[in-house]
């Protein structure tokens, strides 16, 4: 897998989250992932296409995201609901935004489709790319979360 | 500016229409009305008079680049202010937007602050 697909994806979280969360954001050491199992309990997948096909998926702890949709509307909210979905589904959307423009500064274009939410402690994750599952946690306001990207080899 | 246009703020994310509405309340707009997709934003600026369309591009259905080639081939908003506000953030989409007529551009993610300053270019 080409590892300068990754970087860009770094800098989008990291941007996204602080810009629309108000919350500080620091990586983590990025680790191959075995296991199809997410490592939180709230995710967005998002399939992308291009000079590569694959797919990046935002995990939040529950704590993590019920933080950051809290700051992102300016109210409490108490429990994973509906409204906690909704905002992973966009926040995912946004962090392909970013690093796309990134890459696309790069070279390497790609187009992203809508994406979908999984709930649910030890849901499973299924990556479009045949290739290796990149994992970078994050440590934020609030809890972890964990980005992973997967593009074919 | 004048805050009592009436808005249309169309996404399919909830979330980045309540947030899209925060600002704009804070702001002092009060006439705000929502749409999911293109085809209900369609569906409002056919049976209500709309000052000001602010709109997300990837949605089902209609797009927000489709919605504003409708809209700008339209006789009653073709000169309406359409503000983009959007995660496609490639040249290519903002080249895109600015040829079919869009009248400012925003990238997600976005502060308040942006947002109203574009807001005051377009309702200048």
């Amino acid at each position: 897998m080409d590892v300068t697909l990754i970087n860009p994806f770094i800098d989008a979280t990291i941007n996204v989250l602080e810009t629309m969360a108000f919350v500080t954001v620091t990586a983590g050491k990025p680790y191959l992932k075995k296991d199809n199992i997410a490592v939180g309990d709230v995710t967005g997948v998002m399939g992308l296409t291009g000079v590569a096909q694959g797919t990046i998926a935002v995990t939040f702890e529950e704590k993590c995201i019920l933080t950051v949709v809290s700051n992102m509307f300016g109210e409490k909210i108490d429990g994973l609901n509906d409204d906690i979905a909704d905002a992973v589904g966009e926040l995912t959307n946004m962090i392909s935004g970013q690093a796309r423009r990134e890459l696309d500064e790069m070279g390497k274009v790609f187009k992203a489709a809508i994406p979908s939410v999984i709930t649910g402690r030890r849901h499973t994750i299924r990556h479009y790319g045949n290739g290796p599952k990149i994992a970078i946690p994050f440590q934020a306001d609030g809890g972890e979360f964990t980005i992973e990207v997967c593009f074919d080899r | 500016m004048d805050t009592s246009i009436k808005i249309l703020i169309v996404d399919d994310f909830a979330t980045m229409r309540r947030i899209l509405k925060n600002i704009l309340k804070q702001l002092g707009f009060k006439n705000l009305v929502e749409a999911d997709d293109g085809t209900t934003a369609w569906d409002v600026l056919e049976s209500q008079e709309i000052d000001l369309i602010i709109s997300d591009w990837n949605m089902p259905k209609m797009t927000g680049l489709e919605l504003l080639k409708k809209v700008r081939a339209s006789t009653q908003y073709k000169t309406a202010p359409f503000l983009m506000v959007t995660a496609e953030a490639q040249k290519q989409n903002v080249i895109e937007a600015v040829q079919a007529g869009v009248s400012n551009y925003v990238v997600k993610p976005f502060t308040a602050e942006a947002i109203s300053d574009k807001l005051q270019k377009i309702l200048k």
